[in-house]
């Protein structure tokens, strides 16, 4: 099976969410098989299903001053942060497809996160009871989906950056005192965002047994 | 009258959350409609109306854990 990739850039997030609905539509009428969506975002704090306000430390008036937007989405989880220095990936998949495991596919996520940071030589692990992946200093990829028909919808993101990290302390990331690392803090070294896309590519044609992938650039 | 159940959603997942109802009780559903969205791990499912009518009632509400095989809800069906 065929996958394709819609490498969207740098994205305001309610953009971003529109493109993925119109990708959804097209798996949903079967005119695209599975598609997954690369990107990152602007400053930008999202609230899933089970988020609590409380858990944005900060008055939105003041985020809004600092030009980060706050939005209520329909993924699985609590509040979450999401910045230009991440990598962000939306799997369009059709698990009737694939398997129809909820859990399955969110442990296949976390799979990918994990071979794709060791192939920067760094080892990651799941955690039995907190979805996301995890090293010794933090957390550095977090996971929240949404499913409609068997389709998936949002999906993971993977803190990069350094700089980005210090935004990460205007919430309790899905409700709790945890705190987060980026790949960037682990190599000590500047990374590339576009190796990193690449890699991961890669890492999802593997664990889904893609044949092929073919890759559209769309960025603006 | 036709029961909206929640259907399974893999290996080792028992049971999900109600996160809330697209319709309430007495609301005309057509098939395929949204009628329901459950929360598992970090995952939200729609559960789409299994056929056109009434939904009768609603017996799992927001925030109520259901077991996988149990009625969430009632649909009087329209006749066809």
């Amino acid at each position: 099976m065929e996958f394709k990739v819609f490498d969207i850039g740098l994205m305001n997030y309610k953009d971003a969410l529109w493109f993925q609905k119109e990708v959804f539509k097209a798996v949903h009428l079967g005119l695209e098989g599975p598609s997954l969506i690369l990107c990152n975002h602007n400053p930008v704090i999202t609230l899933g299903r089970t988020a609590k306000r409380e858990n944005i430390l900060f008055p939105e008036l003041e985020l809004e001053k600092k030009g980060i937007e706050v939005y209520e989405t329909e993924r699985g989880g609590g509040v979450t942060y999401h910045g230009p220095g991440q990598l962000i990936a939306y799997p369009i998949f059709n698990l009737a497809r694939l398997k129809k495991d909820i859990h399955w596919f969110l442990r296949e996520l976390e799979h990918i996160v994990i071979d794709l940071l060791a192939t920067f030589g760094i080892q990651a692990k799941k955690n039995p009871d907190l979805t996301g992946v995890w090293l010794e200093k933090g957390k550095i990829s977090s996971i929240g989906i949404a499913i409609k028909h068997w389709i998936t919808f949002h999906g993971l993101s993977i803190n990069l950056k350094k700089d980005d990290l210090d935004n990460f302390q205007l919430i309790r990331p899905c409700g709790m005192d945890i705190r987060m690392t980026s790949l960037e803090s682990e190599l000590n070294k500047e990374v590339d965002i576009e190796e990193v896309k690449k890699e991961l590519i890669v890492k999802f044609k593997e664990i889904f047994n893609f044949t092929s992938v073919r890759y559209t650039d769309i960025r603006r | 009258m036709t029961n909206v159940v929640l259907p399974p959603l893999g290996e080792n997942i028992e049971k999900a959350t109600v996160s809330f109802w697209f319709f309430k009780a007495g609301d005309k559903v057509n098939e395929k409609d949204d009628l329901v969205e459950m929360t598992t791990d970090k995952a939200t499912f729609n559960i789409p109306s299994p056929c056109t009518g009434i939904l009768q009632e609603v017996l799992m509400t927001e925030g109520q854990v259901a077991h996988v095989g149990e009625t969430l809800g009632i649909i009087e069906e329209e006749p066809k």
